[in-house]
């Protein structure tokens, strides 16, 4: 994620990047999308994370939840950043929610929460992003993450785009061949084969783009205020610099006559 | 106060008077801040107020999330992601906190090892040491507690594991660990003592340091080279020393200003890269992840605790002696604990009259290999359990008691130290220069 981070500390590690990350567990392939949001000045894609957001309602949502995700924030700058009338549109046309005092469903309006949704057995989505990770190596080290960022949105496109085409049955489970699935083998069918969805810009919908749509989607559900951490942490750096070089010219005047008494 | 000689705070109009017949507070004020201190300390006596800053930020950002946080096994999860979409700056707050636990550790850990380079645990500051010790005991608890709180996988998981510690100790030990979990195993009950804890603890802290500071403002700053400052008049002892304020108040505060600048960008830019991503999933009694590992900071002491497995000759020997009391686990739960109370021991366990290691040629290697065996533990304890990993964690833990228990008193005796400049004005005008004829080095 956070390609070519230094710190000037490591400026030597940057040699270990590389495309494909090797293996996580030994046997996962998982490989190096570029994002829009890596690296300390990257940011999220607007119009991405709206196609994202396509994809997630037409295909995700029928078996995943985002339950931690209220929809309201769809309207948040740094995010999709829709307008309030289409949040209210959205929410109301595709997801029904249980409400208490009306002992009944109703659609659901912007200050509900995406609806979670257990019913195929599959994991809730809205942290996946920061659940999973790429390669944590080499050696255990974690230099690979340092340098590349921690993994998770490339470890979903990867997912989605790691299907081989095989299937076993297992206990009664059809299970799917998988390069980046851990141990290779996952329940979820390929959710995506490419022309899924169609995009209001003509985006293209092939396999690849899709999967990197939706993993950069999942990425601002798991950290919507990532843009907003960011500026505070350039803020931070900034002002403690110069803090720093205030402190800097402080220290060595005060203690100038101490250090060199011939010269006073 | 003890100590070296130094100017008092002399109440001066009639109001200061009054103030200074009835409360002491500008004095004690003032003699704390105007604590001669050795000229000559380096860089590596930043980390005090480095440690100090850390746990002032901890409590502060801590105590701003507890008003958003909910101790309970249903809700936790939930509302630090709460706390992460909802709260006004939570995510920031959240993660300051998070990587907070991390730069105090990496804090007391320079600050430990600074400690046993140039000794300064030895006579007379023994007593700093062991409060020291006790400090670095309460921040492992926190941040261990502190670590279950947000109830992910890794929470639930960990908390698991190292309660389970104290279920090895014979005969008390299941007792123990039912009454430290409030039931059979980690549940509500766990979540919301570990909670209360969390909250108490810091403050314990706190107190613990003004213990840990006034005992080494008694017996003054140890410096580079150990010397004592001269303390016959106050000056000789001037010659020695420099006032706390302003000379390493602002030294230090450059420090901490551009360690902050690192924090931040960590905290701004990758705050998650030193968790681990199994604590963005809730927890789950009833699936184990696939690698349960403790935060960064426990991995050596964690390597020292799995490195005595069953086929240890020492641990066979330790079953054999105490007819199957001590079993591997005990031994590995022994071991960890040992591996801090032989740190602790450190003052008793040096032999040498010489202070500073720079002046012991021998020491410096031993040393050396401390810091190196320090890391090994570290990537070791986040390696998995298997070879060649097993047989480098017995090495490096070996090496770990080696050195408090018998490198240390030998060293004392066969060693032969370097000579050591006669006070601490000297070393200084060594590096930058006498006042009057003596060139700059
Ligand atoms: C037919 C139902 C279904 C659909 C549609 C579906 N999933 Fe899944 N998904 C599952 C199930 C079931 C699992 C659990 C798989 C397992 O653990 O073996 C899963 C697991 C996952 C995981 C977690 C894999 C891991 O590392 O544990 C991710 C990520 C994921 N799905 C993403 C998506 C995305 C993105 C979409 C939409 C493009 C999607 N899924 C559509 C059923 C579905």
């Amino acid at each position: 994620m956070f390609k070519n981070i230094t710190l000037g500390t490591v400026a030597a590690l940057a040699l270990t990047t590389s495309t494909v990350l090797a293996a996580g567990g030994g046997d996962q392939q998982i490989e190096d999308f570029a994002f829009s949001f890596e690296g300390p000045f990257g940011t999220f894609d607007q119009n991405q994370l709206q196609r994202g957001l396509k994809i997630y309602t037409e295909v995700c949502a029928s078996c995943h939840g985002l339950k931690y995700v209220p929809l309201r924030t769809l309207a948040d700058e740094g995010g999709p950043h829709y307008s309030d009338a289409q949040v209210r549109a959205y929410a109301a046309e595709n997801f029904e929610v249980f409400d208490a005092e009306l002992d009944d469903y109703r659609p659901a309006k912007p200050t509900d929460h995406f609806p979670e949704n257990n019913d195929a057995g599959a994991p809730d989505l809205s942290l996946m992003a920061k659940a999973r990770a790429g390669f944590h190596g080499p050696y255990g080290t974690g230099i690979s993450q340092f340098v590349n960022g921690m993994g998770g949105p490339e470890y979903i496109a990867s997912l989605l785009t790691g299907y081989t085409g095989e299937e076993k049955e297992e206990a009664g489970v059809t299970l799917y061949e998988n390069t980046a699935f851990p141990g290779g083998w996952i329940s979820m069918a390929p959710p995506l084969y490419g022309e899924d969805v169609e995009f209001d810009d003509g985006h293209s919908n092939e396999l690849h783009h899709e999967a990197q749509d939706i993993a950069a989607f999942l990425m601002w559900t798991a950290e919507p205020k990532m843009m907003d951490r960011k500026y505070t942490g350039f803020v931070g750096v900034f002002l403690l610099g110069l803090l720093g070089f205030l402190l800097y010219l402080t220290n060595k005047k005060l203690w100038a006559p101490v250090k060199h008494r011939k010269t006073v | 106060m003890a100590g070296i000689p130094h100017d008092h705070y002399e109440p001066k109009s009639s109001g200061e008077k009054w103030l200074h017949s009835r409360l002491p507070i500008v004095g004690l004020l003032y003699d704390t801040l105007m604590i001669p201190t050795p000229k000559n300390l380096n860089w590596m006596w930043i980390w005090g107020i480095i440690l100090t800053f850390c746990l002032a930020l901890q409590i502060i950002t801590g105590i701003v999330l507890v008003m958003h946080y909910t101790p309970h096994v249903d809700l936790a999860f939930a509302s630090i992601e709460h706390i992460m979409r909802n709260v006004n700056g939570g995510h920031f707050i959240r993660y300051l906190h998070m990587n907070g636990a991390s730069l105090f550790f990496i804090a007391v850990y320079a600050h430990i090892f600074r400690g046993l380079y140039y000794g300064s645990y030895k006579a007379p500051r023994e007593i700093t040491w062991v409060i020291g010790m006790l400090i670095y005991l309460l921040m492992m608890g926190t941040a261990f507690m502190g670590y279950v709180l947000p109830w992910g996988q890794m929470s639930f998981w960990g908390a698991t594991v190292i309660t389970g510690l104290f279920g090895a100790i014979p005969f008390i030990g299941e007792p123990i660990q039912t009454w430290l979990l409030g039931g059979p195993a980690v549940d509500n009950a766990t979540l919301n003592r570990f909670f209360s804890l969390h909250y108490l603890l810091p403050f314990l802290i706190a107190g613990l340091v003004i213990v840990h500071i006034w005992a080494f403002h008694t017996t003054g700053n140890n410096n580079p080279t150990g010397v004592e400052v001269r303390r016959t008049s106050k000056a000789e002892a001037e010659k020695d020393t420099l006032p706390f304020w302003p000379y390493f108040v602002i030294k230090d505060l450059f420090a901490l200003a551009v360690i902050l600048c690192v924090f931040f960008a960590i905290v701004g830019f990758m705050p998650n890269y030193l968790g681990h991503p199994d604590n963005y999933i809730e927890a789950n009694p009833l699936a184990t992840p696939a690698h349960i590992v403790p935060e960064w900071y426990f991995l050596p002491f964690y390597a020292i605790l799995r490195a005595f497995t069953a086929d240890v000759w020492a641990v066979q020997l330790a079953s054999f002696v105490t007819g199957g009391i001590v079993d591997a686990k005990f031994f590995g739960v022994l071991a960890m604990f040992g591996a801090i109370a032989v740190m602790a021991l450190a003052p008793w366990l040096d032999t040498s009259s010489v202070r500073s290691g720079r002046y012991r040629p021998m020491f410096k290697w031993w040393f050396l290999l401390l810091v190196i065996d320090f890391f090994a533990l570290m990537w070791l304890g986040a390696m998995p359990a298997e070879e060649p990993y097993a047989s480098f964690s017995l090495i490096a833990s070996t090496y770990w008691f080696l050195y408090f228990l018998v490198i240390l008193p030998l060293l004392g005796v066969i060693e032969k130290p370097l000579k050591q400049p006669e006070t601490i004005e000297e070393d200084f005008d060594a590096h930058y220069g006498k006042s009057d004829t003596t060139p700059a080095e």
